[in-house]
């Protein structure tokens, strides 16, 4: 069995500040967790696919994202604001933040639980519980219980 | 209504999956089928041939090139962003739902082929031989009825005519058989590179098909003849397969099938086949002409055979081409046995049309529609003395056409010789008639090769079936 995609510490539900620093914010989490080991070479890994083209979708929702070599395990850092990040969206800031890291060379049946990620974040159930979530470990837990097979 | 879809975006890990959930949940919401292929990078499931064939309409949500695209050729398509897919499946859907009552996309019809990836190696190699001739047949049917109607219209000499571009008098007949037989000659000049590039095709796909014309087309240069073609074909296919095993990133993924495969595939068999295939065939067609000039002290009888076999073994290849010309030296000399010599290699060469042609006209059942077709050709083909008509039925099932025209075209040699027929002209087929000695005695040698082909073609067949006789 992989390593959890995410655990207590990588939730942020008090998430404020503009996009690069909401980022940075959320990858130091990674960094703590030892799921990253070089911070820079993430963020500029994040930035490249963030400047191919914006990752805000309609809805409330940010997903920066990509493979990168500073990566050990896929891993998601969620954070929450009340204010809302900008991701470039068409309908305004990101009110739920999913940072998406995908190891570099990572084969595909480790990158099954990301592909289950990403189909949970289109459903509304899914984001509607998070959006009332009001415990880090909780949020934790129930992602975790719904990418799991 | 039923769809299919591909999801792709440039990191494969979010966008691809967000799209292919959005697509499922929008279409089990509205009471539609779909099946998303998502090509991410947690691995892909291809959508199945039938899946695809089933489907009233295809979706393509991709920020990055669609892999395997070609397999939608004329179905009607939407394509749009992984991000359309994601907030406005809706949308797509009913684009789609509009594309597939506008019909089909009629503008590309797909190039097809019957092999399917689950078939035994017997049966899959006779399913790729079967493509490359089914796209073979077109080019012998015009170019070898063109020829045929210029010696027609012409008479054999029409072989000779200066280029129509340099002398072309629109009242004259000559000048019209001419052009005739320069228009069915380029036609034939495909016909190895066709075949070639269409086996390549049926193994690995559209990336396939340059290396396989270009291989062709070396065979055609070196002189390897058909059977050159068919190895060509083959070693494209298959250098081709072994490339796309090759794991590459997912930013270059799109320009593998387009660039790379086809540039490396060319380059790779282009030197194979000039360097492994081009040497021995020069050397071999060398040593065939200096071997058959020094047989000059062989019995007729035999050297009839003996030429009769070598040009029905590989129509237009190496051993063929030694024959004939070996008959076509002798002609200026004017020599009696020369004339036989001629006449000999002229009826061996018209047996193997001749003999398939009958041979699918009696025995219906053990040739493919394909070939069917092709034999409705061969009977002119044939009687106009180009051997080329038979290649189709040779290249689809070279180990029982092959012997089995050998056979009836030896027979043919030798009678033809032991007759002493002759002939004055190096090509013609029956339109030369007038021109050979003895013609009676020839017919009945013609005949006789062709019904020993027959029988022979139509026993090896019917001893060991061929697996698939589904019609092509």
């Amino acid at each position: 069995m992989n390593a959890a995609l995410i655990t207590t510490d990588l939730v942020d539900l008090h998430l404020e500040g503009e996009r690069r620093s909401a980022v940075r914010e959320l990858a130091q989490r990674l960094v703590d967790a030892g799921r990253v080991t070089d911070i820079d070479l993430f963020l500029t890994d994040i930035e490249k696919r963030e400047q191919q083209m914006a990752t805000g979708l309609e809805g409330g929702i940010g997903i920066p994202h990509c493979r990168s070599a500073a990566v050990t395990e896929p891993t998601l850092a969620f954070g929450r604001s009340t204010n809302g990040v900008d991701f470039g969206a068409p309908d305004g800031p990101a009110k739920l933040i999913f940072l998406i890291a995908a190891p570099e060379g990572g084969g595909a049946d480790h990158m099954t639980v990301l592909a289950a990620l990403a189909r949970r974040l289109v459903r509304a159930e899914f984001k509607q519980t998070l959006l009332q979530a009001d415990d880090p470990a909780a949020v934790a837990a129930y992602v975790q219980q719904e990418v799991s097979p | 209504m039923k769809f299919v879809a591909v999801t792709a975006c440039p990191t494969g890990i979010a966008h691809t999956y967000m799209a292919a959930e959005s697509l499922e949940q929008t279409a089990k919401a509205n009471g539609d089928e779909i099946l998303v292929e998502t090509q991410g990078s947690a691995g892909s499931t291809p959508l199945k041939a039938e899946e695809i064939a089933g489907a009233d309409a295809v979706i393509l949500a991709a920020d990055v090139a669609v892999q395997g695209k070609e397999r939608f050729a004329g179905k009607p398509i939407v394509e749009a962003s992984v991000k359309q897919a994601i907030s406005g499946a809706t949308g797509l859907f009913d684009q789609a739902r509009a594309a597939a009552a506008a019909g089909p996309a009629p503008a590309a019809p797909a190039l097809t082929t019957k092999v399917s990836a689950n078939d035994k190696l017997g049966t899959k190699i006779r399913q790729w031989l079967m493509t490359g001739v089914s796209y073979l047949i077109p080019f012998v049917a015009a170019g070898g009825l063109l020829i045929a109607l210029s010696f027609a219209l012409g008479g054999y000499e029409i072989v000779n005519a200066p280029k129509v571009t340099d002398q072309f008098a629109i009242g004259s007949l000559q000048s019209w058989a001419a052009l005739m037989f320069q228009v069915g000659a380029a036609a034939f000049g495909f016909l190895v590179p066709v075949l070639a590039g269409f086996i390549a095709f049926a193994i690995a796909d559209r990336p396939a098909i340059a290396p396989g014309f270009v291989g062709g087309a070396i065979a055609v240069t070196v002189g390897a003849g058909f059977l050159g073609g068919l190895a060509a074909g083959l070693l494209a296919g298959g250098v081709v397969t072994l490339l796309k095993r090759w794991k590459v990133p997912r930013s270059v993924a799109g320009i593998m099938p387009v660039v790379v495969y086809p540039l490396l595939g060319s380059a790779i068999v282009g030197i194979l086949m000039y360097v492994v295939v081009g040497k021995p065939i020069a050397a071999a067609t060398t040593g065939l002409t200096n071997w058959l000039n020094g047989l000059s002290g062989a019995s007729a009888l035999l050297l009839g055979a003996l030429l009769g076999l070598m040009m029905a073994f590989d129509m237009g290849g190496p051993v063929n081409k030694a024959a004939y010309a070996f008959a076509v030296g002798g002609l200026t000399t004017g020599a009696e046995a020369s004339l036989q010599i001629m006449a000999a290699v002229m009826a061996a060469g018209m047996v193997p049309p001749l003999a398939l042609a009958l041979a699918s006209t009696v025995r219906k059942k053990l040739f493919t529609e394909a070939e069917r077709e092709n034999g409705r050709a061969a009977w002119l083909l044939g009687a106009s003395f180009i051997t080329e008509g038979a290649i189709p039925f040779a290249a689809a099932d070279p180990l029982r056409v092959i012997p089995s025209i050998m056979l009836g075209s030896a027979v043919t040699g030798a009678l033809s010789m032991s007759f002493g027929a002759t002939l004055r002209a190096p090509h013609g087929g029956i339109f030369v008639l007038p021109l050979i000695g003895s013609p009676l005695l020839f017919v009945v040698a013609l005949l006789a090769g062709v019904l020993v082909s027959t029988a022979a073609v139509i026993g090896l067949k019917q001893l060991r079936p061929a697996p698939s006789l589904v019609p092509a």
